[in-house]
């Protein structure tokens, strides 16, 4: 580990107040009303119509969406890696198109296509399917959106994890090893990724915790929506759910670092 | 170190090996051209040659992870061509660490085994008994990067080993080494082959390497067998120029072929093997056959000499140019020095000759 020398204990200090200062000043505004400590704005927070349910709902979006993507990146890396390793730059482009297209833009498409449902399909099965996916018990056409909004992020863990460790020949001493394709990559190749998957499944779970924009103009009410809502109301409160989010998001990137990080390997390749 | 008998049971089932024309080509660039040759059962067979003579990617049809374009592999007197690599019963060790970061020791050698679905107690203690076979039974709980390159290339040996293969192919195994640790390894992977007597195929650019350690070497050039043969014979009678100058060091010596003799450095010595097609040859010579001594006047001089030990490498250059290469006892060299006149004398032997340049 590299020593800490005035220059960096100067930029450490420096970036700590610029992240720090704020923070305090929020938490110490949703605790102090006139010249006395109370937590009434957190308590309140609790008993508040909605905060239950849409924390769980934005949990579920989250789980899902990191389920779906890692089920359709990692197979993809890895055979981009052993088949086509040339078609990199071209995968890395359309990964990253999510980062390009605003948001707002994507809500816009979605939305069309959401509306064919109405118009084109109610008289064939997929109209059914259209209902089903905006189901505002669990919106599936979100899971779908942030998907796609994810890719740039766990495209970028899961290629700097594969280009940590050599998969060809992984998957080559463990097919020589009687291991078939699926075994290989499940046994051989899948293990050694464990700091890349876990990667991509913080970047996506952060960006679905507070995502706002898409959920918001699809009419769906997942946590970071439920923040926005009610704190219109009060001051006091609205700054102290702004807190409460952060250490939800938090604790939850903990809670997934300590399910994943038995971190007995992880160390070096 | 002894081998139980469980090892022993490998050696009765060895497998003949064998390539039947097999074709392959990379885009512009062929791989293999038609190379067709036979492994005996229990054989140590080398494939020698340089980088691109295609030995790698015949090794790696053997296990299954090419095609080639036409062509067959046959175990055993069986086609596996389109057997998947996973199903071939061939044991692998790599030129790359290949171990799995994630498992140990013994969970590496013993991945092979998960894959069977053996119980776990059981090939705790095959792979236990594997980690002694190659000599790291106290490393079992150690992570390959916990372990120099050395160990790791003994225990990719001993996950190899693992599902007692008919076939072991070694691509490079010792290349990433450092050489004190490439020269021990090497002999342990002789060992290990003479006593399982596993059929064994070993690809390498080394050719040290190949004579020391192969009961047989094929020497391959431009996807092609140009001679398989026992170390002491390609040394002796390479059966083409390129393997002649290939395995070990050849001089080129200009020589007149006529009336079935040919006429090199002052004296006239019968042709071993074919008869040249043209008049203007080259005669082959190895440095040891080379005899050197002082003499004023010649019009050859010594170029170069390097000292290797008991003896020395004396590079003269002839009245002509051509340059010629003899292995002197250091004692006799220590008078020959860089510029001094010699003359050069072969021995009362058939030569070897090529066509002029090829």
């Amino acid at each position: 580990m590299a020593r800490l020398n005035p220059w960096r204990w100067a930029v450490l200090g420096l970036a700590a107040l610029y992240f720090l200062v704020p923070l305090g000043a929020s938490v110490v505004f949703s605790v102090d009303v006139g010249d006395r400590v109370t937590f009434d704005a957190y308590s309140r927070i609790l008993g508040t119509d909605g905060f239950g349910d849409s924390l769980l709902l934005a949990l579920e979006l989250a789980a899902a969406t990191i389920a779906l993507v890692l089920l359709v990146m990692v197979p993809a890396s890895v055979a981009l890696r052993l088949g086509a390793p040339r078609l990199r730059p071209v995968v890395e482009i359309v990964c990253s198109l999510p980062l390009v297209v605003p948001p707002i833009a994507f809500v816009a498409g979605i939305s069309t296509v959401l509306k064919w449902g109405p118009e084109h399909l109610a008289r064939t099965p997929f109209f059914r399917t259209m209902v089903a996916i905006q189901n505002p018990d669990f919106p599936v056409v979100l899971v779908l959106a942030y998907a796609v909004m994810a890719l740039p992020f766990v495209h970028q863990a899961l290629d700097a994890g594969l280009r940590a460790v050599d998969v060809p020949t992984l998957v080559e001493a463990a097919r020589s090893c009687g291991a078939n394709r699926t075994q290989a990559l499940l046994r051989a190749v899948l293990p050694n990724l464990r700091g890349a998957l876990l990667n991509a499944s913080f970047l996506t779970l952060a960006l679905v915790l507070g995502e706002y924009t898409v959920a918001h103009l699809l009419g769906f009410r997942p946590f970071a929506v439920w923040i926005v809502d009610i704190s219109g109301a009060q001051a006091q409160m609205s700054v102290a759910v702004s807190v409460l989010s952060l250490l939800v998001t938090w604790v939850m990137l903990l809670a997934l670092a300590a399910a994943g990080g038995r971190t007995r390997t992880t160390s070096r390749g | 170190m002894t081998v139980t008998t469980t090892e022993k049971a490998t050696a009765e089932k060895a497998a003949s090996v064998e390539f039947r024309g097999l074709r392959r080509q990379f885009g512009t660039t062929t791989a293999l051209d038609g190379l067709d040759l036979a492994v005996q059962p229990g054989e140590f067979l080398a494939l020698l040659g340089p980088s691109g003579c295609g030995k790698t990617t015949a090794l790696r049809m053997l296990a299954g992870f090419e095609h080639p374009d036409s062509g067959e592999v046959l175990v055993d007197g069986e086609d596996v061509t389109r057997v998947p690599a996973h199903r071939r019963d061939a044991g692998m060790v790599f030129q790359s660490y290949s171990l799995f970061p994630h498992l140990d020791a013994v969970g590496n050698v013993a991945f092979g085994l998960r894959m069977r679905g053996v119980r776990t107690t059981e090939r705790r203690t095959r792979a236990t008994e594997l980690l002694e076979l190659v000599g790291l039974a106290d490393k079992g709980r150690r992570f390959p990067h916990q372990l120099s390159g050395g160990q790791q290339q003994r225990i990719a040996l001993a996950r190899a080993l693992a599902l007692r293969p008919r076939v072991l192919l070694l691509d490079e195994p010792l290349s990433a080494l450092d050489a004190k640790v490439r020269l021990t390894l090497r002999e342990e992977i002789r060992r290990l082959q003479q006593e399982l007597g596993i059929t064994t195929l070993f690809v390498t650019h080394d050719q040290e390497e190949a004579l020391s350690l192969a009961d047989r070497v094929a020497v391959m050039h431009a996807g092609r067998l140009e001679q398989c043969a026992a170390p002491a014979e390609l040394y002796g009678r390479p059966a083409t120029a390129f393997v002649a100058e290939f395995v070990g060091t050849m001089s080129r010596i200009p020589g007149r072929f006529t009336d079935g003799l040919v006429e090199v450095l002052g004296r006239r010595l019968p042709v071993d093997g074919p008869p040249p097609s043209a008049a203007d040859v080259d005669v082959l010579v190895r440095p040891e056959a080379v005899g050197v001594r002082a003499d004023a006047g010649s019009g050859a001089r010594v170029a170069a000499t390097a000292f290797l030990g008991a003896a020395t490498r004396v590079t003269v250059r002839l009245a002509d140019g051509t340059e010629v290469k003899a292995d002197l006892p250091t004692h006799e060299a220590a008078a020959l020095g860089a510029g001094t006149e010699v003359s050069v004398s072969l021995p009362d032997r058939p030569v070897l000759v090529a066509d002029r340049g090829r």
